[in-house]
């Protein structure tokens, strides 16, 4: 199967910027994954890394167990969406879509323009006369219908409104049930794509903190609230990270399994207890 | 089915949930086909692993079963199954919650309970 192995992966650009440091990683098929991190954090670099567009400074990546830089079978059977135009701005939508369908073979014309039709994309227009929105659209239409086995997206909604984001991460859900490939999708939009994945990546100042399931990545932590000398009390000898003041209320975040949490001691207390948002936790640890 | 979740409880174990809601109202009625994961997953906008193990949830209580190639189906006697697992959690889901926040009101037992006869008496009125 299609496993990408990242292994001790460092990307430093002109000698002096560390982009990404020391990533290990391992991308299981056909699942779906976020990949997610603040701006500036090493998204963009690792899928780069990830698609052989740039070269590790140290270690190395594999694709079903082969280099990603000698693997040019694999390669064909992976769509990346960049967020840069790496198409020529003059040609229409429609030329490109045939002009994709020459690259990936397997590549659904019938599909791309039913989702153009229902994202009211005008296939007669030149890349260059469409909005950010439309332009993200376009990419994202290619990458569903490349019928490739892994398809990564480098910040898929951008410039898309509510209505769009909507319609995008359904006609993906729909996609996936209907055809289960792997897909990485790296945003730091968060909210709206916390229930569509199943496995969380994060990166922050370019070390993958956390690579884990998102269920496991929501009960690795919780929220408790009260009165602040209460809940110092509670916080003893525990790991946590303290989110707000307010007044004599006190919020903080525990990092310890949801399982271990004392529901007598915060009853004694006066304590309440809550669970944590993916978007929340993901603040909190990237702060 | 709900369309928004919330954040108390793991996603799929909310969807088992609310499908057994729709059970019990009869929305989804014994021997016939409940919708499937796919359409669940793109309805609600879930992981369709998520949706999975919702319904798993249901095939493992016997609420619900799979045909194969035809999809899922309410099982015979689910409504009673779940009124029946319900009315045992009924104390811990629903009463305990109220003597918590008597208590902190300082409300008696006693008067819960006329409040309680009262709440039932007003329904007739």
């Amino acid at each position: 199967m299609n496993t990408i192995k990242v292994k001790g992966v460092t990307k430093i650009y002109d000698s002096k910027t560390t982009a990404v440091d020391d990533a290990s990683l391992t991308i299981e098929p056909n699942k779906i994954y976020g990949l997610l991190g603040r701006n500036g954090a090493g998204k963009t670099t690792l899928l780069n890394l990830m698609t052989d567009k740039i070269f590790p400074t140290e270690g190395e990546i594999t694709i079903a167990g082969l280099n990603v830089n000698e693997n040019d079978k694999m390669l064909a059977s992976m769509f990346y969406m960049m967020q840069t135009d790496a198409y020529p701005l003059s040609m229409k939508v429609k030329e490109l879509f045939k002009w994709t369908k020459k690259f990936y073979v397997h590549f659904d014309m019938d599909y791309a323009s039913a989702l153009a039709k229902k994202f009211q994309l005008d296939i007669t227009k030149k890349i260059h006369e469409l909005s950010t929105g439309y332009r993200s659209i376009f990419k994202d239409i290619l990458a569903l219908a490349s019928n490739a086995e892994i398809v990564l997206f480098d910040e898929p909604v951008l410039g898309l409104d509510t209505n769009h984001r909507d319609m995008f991460y359904r006609e993906l859900i729909k996609n996936y049930s209907q055809k289960p490939k792997t897909i990485i999708v790296s945003t730091h939009i968060i909210d709206e794509v916390a229930d569509v994945i199943e496995e969380v990546i994060i990166i922050n100042k370019g070390k993958i903190i956390r690579e884990q399931s998102v269920e496991n990545f929501l009960s690795s932590a919780y929220v408790i609230a009260g009165r602040e000398d209460k809940v110092d009390k509670y916080l003893e000898n525990r790991e946590f990270i303290i989110e707000e003041t307010i007044g004599a209320l006190k919020i903080a975040t525990v990092m310890e399994s949801e399982k271990n949490k004392n529901e007598k001691l915060a009853k004694e207390l006066n304590i309440e207890l809550s669970n944590v948002e993916l978007q929340k936790l993901f603040i909190t640890i990237t702060r | 089915m709900l369309l928004k979740f919330k954040d108390d409880k793991p996603v799929y174990i909310q969807l088992a949930e609310s499908i057994e809601d729709d059970i019990l109202r009869e929305i989804f009625q014994e021997d016939t086909k409940i919708i499937s994961t796919t359409e669940i997953s793109v309805k609600l906008k879930i992981n369709p692993a998520t949706a999975l193990k919702g319904i798993t949830i249901l095939v493992d209580e016997g609420i619900a079963y799979k045909k194969r190639g035809v999809g899922m189906f309410v099982s015979k006697g689910a409504k009673n199954k779940i009124m029946t697992k319900r009315k045992n959690s009924f104390y811990e889901s629903f009463i305990q919650p109220i003597l918590g926040e008597a208590e902190k009101l300082e409300i008696s037992k006693e008067e819960i309970i006329e409040m309680i006869k009262g709440g039932k008496d007003s329904e007739h009125n």
